[in-house]
C-alpha cells in the first residue's frame, strides 16, 4: 500500500534506471572527488557535501557495466542509507516518474551478471523500460569494499 | 499517549537522578567510613537515600521502596547517634546501593523493577539496625544535639569545626582595629583552621549545597555532538573565506573576515569546551571500586587523587574509563602487597594509590602510582619467554624499562594465580590498544619492591585536531602532528641507502627504516620533488620510528576530522578524513596502521600472530625478518639480523688504535673493539681501506665494531636456513637476492673473537657442533 511508486531516475550505459524518491536526499551536478588509495574499485573517492564527507560510488563499476568515456563527467545521486548517506556516480540525471502499479514486472532476462540481482524489477513504461535499483544491495559494505 | 510520555520523562529523569544519587552515596559512605563522626557526609547520605524512597514510592516501584525504606532507617539511627559507621555496616549499605541500582538497571530496560529477589540485602540491613539497638548508644555525639542552622554567623560555625572560641574572638579584634581580611582568612593565616574547614563552614552558611548547582542545565548529549558538528562545519567555511581573502583587496571585507575569524575560533573554543568533563568523573567510581577490592583481597589501601578537575572531551573521557579501571584494578590486585607481606618489608600496612592528572603540551598526562611490590622484571622475562613473546636474542638486548613494558603484550599476564579480579591475559594489551586508539600513548616503570607508575598521555580532543599536510602523487594527506616527531630534507646527492627491499636512512647514527607513501598506497610511482630532494617525515607508531617519504611538506593546520563512510571502514591506513580550506577533501593518515602495513612496527607484538610458525624446530626458523646484508673478504655475500644492528659507522682507519692485543675505537667515549669478521669466519683478513665499514653491535650498554667490505642492502624476506656449515661465527646460509648467503651469528662472533667459549644461545651450539 504503501509502496512509493515515484522514482528518481537517471542514465547509465543507455539503460534508465530509477531510486525510490524517498531514498533520494538531492541530485547534484559534478562534484570533485578524492581518490582513495587502497579502497575497492568500485569507490570513486570522496566528495564535500557541504562539510559532509560522503563517499561517492561508482555505479556503472558496481554493475559491472563499461567504463565511462574520460571526456564525461559523471553526475551524483545522493541516497539515505540507514547508517549514512552515499553519493552514487551515474551518466546523467531523468526526470522524476510516476508509474503504474500494473506496468510491474519482474527483471527481464534480457539483463544479466551482476546488475540483474541488483535490479527489484521493471516498470514498463510508454517509450522505455525503467530499471528499478535495489539500493540496500547495491551499497552492501562487503561488495563495496 | 501524551501521559504516557509525559510519565516516560518522569521516570527518566529519576533515573538519572537516583543514579547520580547513589554514585554520590558510594562515594559519601567511603568517606565517612574514613571519618566516621562527619555529620555533613550522613547528612548527605541520608538525603541521596530519603530522595529514592520517596520518588520511588511516589513512582509506584514497591520493592525499590521497600530496600531503601529499611536503608533509610538504618541510618536515620546513625544520624541520631546510635551508633557509629563500621566495616561491616558500610558493606551492607554498599550492597543496598547496588540492590538499588541493580533495580534501576532493569527499570530502564524493561520498565519494571525486574524479578530479582532482595530480601536478603533486606534482611541484612535490617539485622545491622538491630545489633546496632541492642548496643545501646556506643557513641556519644560529640556534635551539639541542637542543629546548625544555615543563618549561623561564620564564627559560631567554625566553634563547630573545633576551632576555640579564643582564637575567633582574637580574629575579630584584629578585623576591628582595621584588618581588610575577612575572618576566615585571618584564622586561616593564623594557622587557627584549616582551609577546608572553612570552607566547609561557608558552603553550609549557603544552605548547604555547592553553588555550583543552580548555575547549570542539563543538556543532551546528540544536541551537544549536533553543535559541535555544525561548529566544525563553521570552522572549514571559516578556513575557505580565509582562503579567499588572500586575493581581495576590499578593506572592509577583510576586516569581516578577520572578525569572523576571531568569533569562529573563540565559539570553536567555547563548545568544545561545553564537552568537556573533569576526569573526576571517572575517578570518583575508585574509592568504592578500590575498597571492594581491598576487603575482597584482604589488603588495605588507601587512594589519594590530585587533578580530578583537569579537563577532557567527553568521547575521550568515555574511552578511558575501562581502560583506567582495569589499571587500578591491577594495582590492587597485584600490586599492592598484603598487609604482612608490607609490614616484613618494613613498609605501612595500608597502602597507597595515587592518580594524578595534568595538562601538559596541549595533552593530558595521566599517572597512576602505587607503592606495592613493583614489577618483577626477571618474572617478566620468564614468562615473555615461556609464552614465546620475545626470543632470548631479543631479551639480551632490551633495558629494563622495555622488558617491564612486555607487560603490554597480548597473552601476557604474570598473575600466578587467576582471580576474579584480574588475571586473565587480556589485560594490559587491551589497556593500550584502547589507549593507543585514541591517539594515546602508554608506559610503565616500575622499582622492585617500592612501587609501579603507569603514565598514560592522551590528547584534549578528537575533533579538532593539528596536522600537517602533505602532498605525494598529487593528493594531500593529513598526519595527525602528535605523531610527528622532525621532518628531514636530503637535498639532492645524500645518500638514502635504498637498493631494493627496505631504504634506510641514516637519522644521526640510528637506522630509519624508509617508507615511501605513494607506494605504500600504490598511489604512482615515487616522483622525488622537483629540484631531486627526499622529504622524510620522521614518525613514531607504537614506541618505534620510521620515515616517511612524501613529495611535498606544505604546512601544519587545525583540521577537524571526520569519520570515513562504512565502506572504506577496513582501510587501516587511514584515521578519517578532512576538508582543506580549498573546500576539497583530504584523507587524514592513521599512522600506526601505515606503519603495521609497511612492517615497520613488524616488532615483538605480531609475535601472537606468527606463535605457530615458532613452534617449528629452530633449523628453519621462517620468520619475516629484516637482514642486513653486506660483503666479507673476498666478496662473499654475508647477512645479519638487522636487529642485531645498533648503527652503521664508517670509521677512518687513522682512528684504530691497539689495547693489548686487540684493534679498538674511540666511540661515543668509550672504547670499542674491533672485530674483522671476515678474519673470525676463516675467511682471511680482509684487505684494509681508508675507511672502515663498521657494524655495530650493541649489548648490555656495551658495543662492538664489526667490520666487514661493504654494506649491501637492507631486505625483508623470510629465509629458509641451510644447516650444514662448519665455520664458526655462522648459523648457516640461505638464499638471498638469487644469491647464496652466509648468515653471521653476532654471538658467536663476538664469543669467538673474545677467544672464550660461545656463550651458549641454542642456534649457536647447534651450528658450532
Amino acid at each position: 500500500m504503501l509502496v512509493d511508486r515515484k522514482f528518481c531516475t537517471f542514465y547509465l550505459d543507455g539503460l534508465f534506471f530509477g531510486i525510490e524518491v524517498h531514498k533520494v536526499q538531492e541530485v547534484l551536478r559534478h562534484q570533485q572527488t578524492t581518490p582513495v588509495p587502497l579502497a575497492g574499485t568500485v569507490v570513486a573517492g570522496l566528495i564535500n557535501l557541504r562539510g559532509q564527507i560522503v563517499t561517492a560510488i561508482d555505479l556503472r563499476r558496481r554493475l559491472g557495466l563499461p567504463e565511462r568515456s574520460a571526456d564525461r563527467l559523471p553526475m551524483n545521486v545522493v541516497v539515505r542509507t540507514d547508517e549514512s548517506v552515499v553519493s552514487l556516480l551515474v551518466d546523467e540525471i531523468g526526470d522524476v516518474v510516476e508509474v503504474e502499479e500494473e506496468a510491474f514486472e519482474s527483471v527481464p532476462d534480457t539483463l544479466t551478471g551482476e546488475s540483474r540481482q541488483l535490479v527489484h524489477g521493471v516498470y514498463k513504461l510508454k517509450d522505455k523500460l525503467l530499471l528499478v535499483l535495489n539500493t540496500t544491495l547495491a551499497l552492501e559494505s562487503k561488495a563495496v569494499a | 499517549m501524551d501521559e504516557i510520555s509525559g510519565m516516560d520523562e518522569i521516570i527518566r529523569e529519576f533515573l538519572v537522578e537516583s543514579r547520580e544519587g547513589l554514585d554520590q552515596m558510594d562515594r559519601d559512605l567511603v568517606n565517612l567510613e574514613k571519618q566516621p563522626d562527619s555529620r555533613d557526609l550522613l547528612a548527605s547520605i541520608f538525603r541521596s537515600i530519603h530522595t529514592i524512597k520517596g520518588t520511588s514510592g511516589v513512582l509506584g516501584f514497591p520493592k525499590l521502596e521497600s530496600v531503601a525504606h529499611v536503608g533509610e532507617n538504618l541510618l536515620s539511627r546513625m544520624r541520631d547517634g546510635k551508633f557509629r559507621l563500621n566495616p561491616q555496616i558500610t558493606t551492607v549499605l554498599l550492597a543496598m546501593v547496588d540492590a538499588l541500582r541493580s533495580m534501576l538497571a532493569s527499570i530502564e530496560a524493561s520498565g519494571s523493577e525486574g524479578e530479582g529477589d532482595y530480601s536478603e540485602v533486606i534482611q541484612r540491613i535490617a539485622k545491622c539496625s538491630e545489633a546496632a539497638g541492642k548496643q545501646g548508644v556506643v557513641h556519644q555525639s560529640e556534635t551539639p544535639s541542637v542543629p546548625v542552622t544555615e543563618e549561623a554567623p561564620i564564627g559560631e560555625l567554625l566553634v563547630h569545626a573545633g576551632v576555640t572560641s579564643e582564637a575567633i574572638a582574637e580574629a575579630l579584634v584584629q578585623q576591628s582595629e582595621g584588618d581588610p581580611r575577612r575572618i576566615g582568612e585571618i584564622l586561616v593565616a593564623r594557622g587557627d583552621v584549616k582551609p577546608e574547614a572553612v570552607l566547609e563552614a561557608l558552603t553550609k552558611q549557603a544552605g548547604g549545597r555547592p553553588a555550583a548547582m543552580s548555575g547549570s542545565i542539563r543538556v543532551d548529549v546528540g544536541l551537544l555532538d549536533k553543535v559541535m558538528n555544525l561548529v566544525g562545519e563553521l570552522v572549514l567555511a571559516r578556513n575557505q573565506v580565509l582562503q579567499f581573502t588572500a586575493s581581495q583587496q576590499d578593506p572592509a571585507f577583510v576586516n569581516t573576515a578577520q572578525r569572523l575569524n576571531l568569533i569562529t575560533t573563540e565559539l570553536q573554543e567555547g563548545v568544545m569546551k561545553t564537552r568537556m568533563q573533569p576526569i573526576g568523573n571517572v575517578w570518583n567510581k575508585f574509592p568504592r571500586l578500590v575498597r571492594d577490592l581491598a576487603v575482597a583481597c584482604g589488603k588495605r589501601v588507601r587512594i589519594e587523587v590530585e587533578g580530578s578537575e583537569t579537563e577532557l572531551d567527553k568521547t575521550i573521557i568515555e574511552a578511558i574509563k575501562d581502560p583506567l579501571t582495569h589499571v587500578v584494578r591491577n594495582a590492587v590486585d597485584h600490586g599492592i602487597e598484603a598487609p604482612e607481606a608490607r609490614a616484613a618489608m618494613g613498609k605501612p600496612a595500608e597502602g597507597r594509590l595515587s592518580l594524578r592528572a595534568f595538562h601538559e603540551g596541549g595533552q593530558v598526562n595521566i599517572e597512576i602510582n602505587d607503592d606495592g611490590a613493583g614489577i618483577n622484571v626477571d618474572r617478566v622475562k620468564q614468562k615473555a619467554l615461556s609464552r614465546g613473546l620475545v626470543s632470548p636474542e631479543q631479551l639480551l638486548r632490551m633495558t629494563e624499562r622495555e622488558v617491564t613494558n612486555l607487560i603490554f603484550l597480548p597473552g601476557f599476564s604474570t598473575a600466578e594465580k587467576v582471580t576474579n579480579v584480574s588475571g586473565r591475559g587480556v589485560g594490559m594489551d587491551v589497556v593500550k590498544t584502547n589507549i593507543e586508539k585514541i591517539g594515546g600513548t602508554v608506559d610503565v616503570s616500575s622499582v622492585a619492591g617500592a612501587g609501579t607508575t603507569l603514565r598514560i598521555k592522551i590528547p584534549l580532543t578528537l575533533a579538532i585536531i593539528p596536522a600537517l599536510i602533505v602532498t605525494s602523487g598529487r593528493q594531500r594527506f593529513a598526519i595527525p602532528q602528535i605523531s610527528l616527531l622532525e621532518l628531514v630534507r636530503l637535498e639532492p646527492g645524500q645518500p638514502v641507502e635504498n637498493i631494493q627491499g627496505m631504504p634506510v636512512y641514516r637519522l644521526r647514527g640510528n637506522l630509519l627504516p624508509l617508507v615511501f607513501l605513494s607506494r605504500e598506497l600504490s598511489i604512482s610511482e615515487q616522483c622525488a620533488a622537483r629540484d631531486g630532494a627526499v622529504n622524510i617525515v620522521v614518525l613514531q607508531a607504537d614506541g618505534r620510528q620510521f620515515g616517511l617519504v612524501v613529495d611535498e611538506i606544505n604546512d601544519t593546520e587545525e583540521i577537524v576530522v571526520k569519520p570515513l563512510g562504512k565502506h572504506l571502514k577496513g582501510l587501516a591506513c587511514f584515521a578519517g578524513a578532512t576538508i582543506m580550506g580549498d573546500g576539497k577533501v583530504a584523507l587524514i593518515l592513521d599512522v600506526l596502521g601505515m606503519a603495521q602495513r609497511a612492517n615497520v612496527v613488524s616488532d615483538v607484538r605480531d609475535h601472537t600472530q606468527t606463535e605457530e610458525a615458532k613452534r617449528k624446530p629452530t633449523a628453519d626458523i621462517a620468520e619475516q625478518q629484516q637482514w642486513l646484508l653486506f660483503t666479507a673478504g673476498k666478496r662473499r655475500r654475508m647477512a645479519v639480523p638487522l636487529s642485531a644492528v645498533a648503527r652503521l659507522e664508517e670509521i677512518q682507519s687513522g682512528g684504530v688504535e691497539k689495547a693489548g692485543d686487540r684493534e679498538v675505537v674511540q666511540y661515543r667515549g668509550q672504547i670499542m673493539p674491533l672485530i674483522d669478521v671476515s678474519e673470525v669466519t676463516g675467511l682471511g683478513a680482509s684487505p684494509r681501506r681508508e675507511l672502515l665499514q663498521v657494524i655495530v653491535h650493541t649489548s648490555q650498554g656495551r658495543s662492538v665494531g664489526m667490520v666487514v667490505n661493504e654494506i649491501v642492502d637492507v631486505v625483508q624476506q623470510s629465509i629458509a636456513i641451510e644447516d650444514g656449515l662448519t665455520r664458526p661465527g655462522l648459523m648457516g646460509s640461505a638464499v638471498i637476492q638469487e644469491h647464496v648467503t652466509d648468515l653471521m651469528d653476532v654471538h658467536q662472533v663476538l664469543a669467538t673473537a673474545n677467544g672464550s667459549v660461545a656463550t651458549a644461545t641454542p642456534r649457536g651450539t647447534n651450528d658450532a657442533s
